[in-house]
């Protein structure tokens, strides 16, 4: 099965990428852009889903600074 | 004493940290990153550089290389580990130290020499060091930005865990901290490179203040 994880700043965690892409978009003439925060997508495809939240915890997420979350996609 | 420097790949300080080692008077190995065996060192440096290509975040996948499990054995029974730059990246991703690194505040690569202050001499790394001597020295990182929850900070700054501050805060960051240790004091991380300033003709020598601290604590 097919898995996407999603790994982003936790709130609160000043996201200095996601800083720099808000100040960009108003310089290309998109406005109203009021926060933008830049994660991680990572796609699996992996024989069973149980150990998904585990591989989240030990490798894909650094639980001090990032919050995750993750589906099974069709 | 024998001192051993960990090479993983995309390791580019590994080098630099060796010559670091001689220069300080001790036997430099070289521990590879396959091999889980410490060669019988009596104290390690994780050196910087972009361990496997700084992938998913700095120091995240070297934290689970074939060496660094007789490393988390030495660290945990009080033997001294010095982590510079990518190498305290990866103690922070071995939860070896507190906190993470992340990018730096102004999102630009920082390559500078900076002036720390010596916080604590009540580390290995540190020992032959006057409490608040004033050292420069380089740095060169993108993710050298401390960062920890602020209780965690709190109990870093009470118990004398920050080892190295800047006087010039070149990241973003927490407290201007610069390195730390964790709560035996014998395994610590720092962002500035004291093994690139370790011959005159680097520019200058301060850097030995910080890797001859080690023959200090081990009597030599």
């Amino acid at each position: 099965m097919r898995v996407r994880v999603l790994v982003r700043p936790k709130a609160g965690i000043l996201d200095p990428q996601g800083e720099a892409v808000k100040n960009a978009l108003p310089a290309l003439g998109f406005e109203g852009v009021r926060t933008v925060h830049v994660g991680r997508l990572v796609e699996m495809e992996v024989e069973s889903a149980d150990e998904v939240d585990a591989m989240c915890r030990r490798l894909l997420s650094n639980p001090t600074i990032e919050e995750y979350e993750w589906e099974v996609v069709r | 004493m024998r001192i051993g420097v960990t090479v993983f790949p995309g390791s580019n300080c590994d080098r630099d940290a060796l010559y670091g080692v001689e220069r300080m008077g001790a036997e430099a190995v070289e521990l590879w990153h396959a091999d889980a065996d410490l060669k019988g060192v009596d104290a390690v440096i994780v050196p910087g550089g972009f361990s496997y290509g700084d992938y998913l975040r700095p120091g995240a996948i070297a934290r689970f290389a074939n060496v660094m499990g007789p490393l988390e054995e030495f660290a945990k029974s009080g033997g001294p580990v010095l982590g510079v730059c990518n190498g305290f990246q990866v103690l922070t991703e071995a939860h070896l130290l507190p906190g993470a690194l992340l990018r730096n505040t102004h999102m630009r690569f920082v390559c500078d020499r900076v002036r720390v202050r010596v916080e604590s001499v009540d580390t290995p790394w540190t020992a032959g060091c006057e409490p608040g001597e004033e050292l420069t020295l380089p740095v060169a990182h993108n993710e050298g930005n401390y960062f920890a929850d602020p209780g965690t900070i709190v109990e870093l700054e009470n118990e004398g865990r920050v080892v190295l501050r800047y006087l010039e805060n070149p990241n973003g960051s927490a407290n201007d901290i610069a390195g730390v240790c964790n709560e035996d004091r014998n395994v610590v991380g720092i962002m500035p490179h004291p093994e690139r300033v370790c011959d005159p003709v680097l520019g200058s020598d301060e850097g030995l203040r910080i890797l001859r601290s080690v023959l200090v604590g081990a009597g030599v």
